[in-house]
């Protein structure tokens, strides 16, 4: 690991004045200490954000608002949570693992970087960790790759289980910098990878993610995450899908599908959901989830995979009814 | 910096560098905890921060100011081992051992943390330590022993 300064600032204010250069925030640690190990990550400054007051999950007029610093175990197991929008609490409590999910807080979460094996690795080239020198992946191992919004240049998918969850449901995220507060939709906030896959999103230089705000939808009630993986479980995902409907008499009032695994961000599915909404069979409207995919050597299964945990989510919420 | 390990207070001039993991191992000679991958992945490294359980060998310890530790050693009274170490010992859940003091410290965590109704459950909440010797069958049994 190369040498940096550490910090551990009591306010926003005080982690806002430190920030920006090469500094890099420390909430859980569990992706920068990881990929400061692996040289894949080198900021010249840490600025531990732990002390800061953004935990906690509460409610609002504009819906439920999660602090950054919330642990993923805490927020899975919140009642609110668990019980209006168990499709939240499930993509967390799918992913990695109980120490983990104690350690690790959603805003990180979110900023979680993509586990291709050659972005982690520095002896090989990667566009996303150093631009212009190729990606390996194209040509190369690709199974766990991505097949919806890649480029010629990236196709690395984004790795969070939450933020599939998030995109279905219409969430935002709060961010705070120098110039002050703005809040960006999550479905805004991550970038394809187009020609420059190492702008991953709009998080400015610096810049603070404060809460993360997720609009009220009662129906949401009816929501369900399944992940599908290559062991049962502590495992990332090979396709998932985050699904909600509003059931009335049997038949489809509205829905909201997103898919993970799949995407180089979490990809929202309106063709989908425009489908379901208009009566079509679960398996009509789940097979538009393949458009405009272009699969890989090795990773074509991901198609009809993440159709399938479509399939299973909406099939599990038909028979709770 | 200054914090607590299994209740005895300790200060530390640290390298900003140094993980718990290697501050537990190298510098307080308390090499219970195991490293195994060093990456997140396994879960030997797991001892509980503030009651918790985390993974060691992905915590700065400058960032534990004022933070209490609880590592395998610090969990018998003495000769009287905690009921989840007798426990592994009754099951026969180990094998070359080198995984158990992270199963240890997982399992005491699970135990209050409640979710070891079932043995799906039991799995599910163990699945963050790694056994490459698979003794996985006999750890539940363990943990079902120490729970009833
Ligand atoms: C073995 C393993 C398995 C895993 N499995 C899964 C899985 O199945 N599903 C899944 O979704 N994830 C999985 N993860 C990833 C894990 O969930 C993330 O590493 C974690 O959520 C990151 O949160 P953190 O608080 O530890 O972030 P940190 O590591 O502290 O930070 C991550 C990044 O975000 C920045 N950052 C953090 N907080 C803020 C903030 N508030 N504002 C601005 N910047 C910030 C940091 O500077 C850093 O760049 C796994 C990780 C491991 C090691
Ligand atoms: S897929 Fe993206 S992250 Fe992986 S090697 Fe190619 S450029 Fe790098
Ligand atoms: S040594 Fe920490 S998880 Fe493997
Ligand atoms: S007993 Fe050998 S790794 Fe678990």
């Amino acid at each position: 690991m190369r040498a940096f300064d550490f910090a551990a600032p009591h306010d926003v204010a005080g982690a806002l004045d430190l920030a920006g250069g090469s500094s890099a925030f420390l909430a859980g640690g569990t992706t920068l200490v990881d990929l400061m190990k692996l040289e894949v990550m080198t900021p010249e400054q840490v600025i531990d954000i732990n002390r800061l007051p953004l935990r906690g999950v509460r409610q609002e007029p504009d819906g439920l608002r999660f602090g950054a610093l919330e642990r993923m175990e805490d927020a899975a197991r919140h009642p609110d949570v668990a019980g209006r929008y168990p499709v939240i609490s499930q993509a967390l409590l799918l992913s990695a693992s109980p120490q983990l999910r104690n350690m690790a807080s959603l805003g990180g979460n979110l900023l979680q970087r993509t586990r291709c094996g050659y972005f982690r690795d520095v002896t090989t080239p990667c566009n996303k960790r150093a631009p212009g020198s190729g990606c390996p992946a194209l040509h190369g191992d690709n199974r766990g790759h991505a097949v919806l919004g890649t480029s010629d240049s990236c196709v690395a998918t984004h790795p969070s289980d939450l933020a599939v969850a998030l995109v279905a449901l219409d969430a935002s995220v709060r961010l705070r910098g120098a110039d002050g507060e703005r809040t960006v939709p999550l479905a805004d906030f991550y970038l394809r990878p187009g020609d420059t896959p190492h702008q991953e999103n709009v998080l400015r230089l610096g810049e603070l993610v404060t809460e993360i705000v997720v609009p009220d939808l009662p129906w949401a009630a009816n929501s369900a995450y399944v992940k599908v993986r290559d062991r049962q479980s502590y495992e990332f995902a090979l396709a998932s899908a985050a699904v909600a409907v509003d059931l009335r008499d049997g038949r489809v009032r509205d829905a909201r599908v997103a898919v993970g695994g799949v995407g180089t961000v979490p990809w929202r599915l309106p063709a989908v959901e425009a489908a379901l909404r208009a009566g079509e069979s679960h398996e009509a409207a789940a097979a538009l989830a393949a458009e405009g995919a272009r699969p890989l050597a090795g990773n074509a299964f991901k198609v009809t995979l993440a159709q399938r945990a479509i399939l299973r989510a909406l099939a599990e919420l038909a028979e709770r009814r | 910096m200054a914090f607590t390990v299994n209740g005895t207070p300790r200060r530390l001039g640290v390298d900003p560098r140094t993980t718990l993991l290697d501050a537990l191992r190298e510098r307080l000679r308390l090499t219970g905890t195991k490293k195994g991958c060093d990456r997140g992945q396994c879960g030997a490294c797991t001892v509980h921060v503030d009651g918790r359980r985390v993974l060691s060998c992905l915590t700065m310890v400058a960032a534990l100011e004022d933070r209490e530790v609880t590592t395998i050693e610090g969990l018998a009274g003495g000769d009287d081992l905690h009921p989840v170490q007798r426990a592994f010992i009754d099951c026969d859940a180990l094998q070359c051992g080198f995984c158990t003091s992270g199963q240890v410290m997982s399992a005491v965590a699970l135990l209050r943390e409640g979710h070891a109704r079932t043995d799906a459950e039991i799995r599910e909440a163990m699945s963050g330590n790694i056994c490459r010797c698979g003794a996985y069958p006999h750890i539940v049994e363990a943990v079902k022993q120490a729970r009833d």
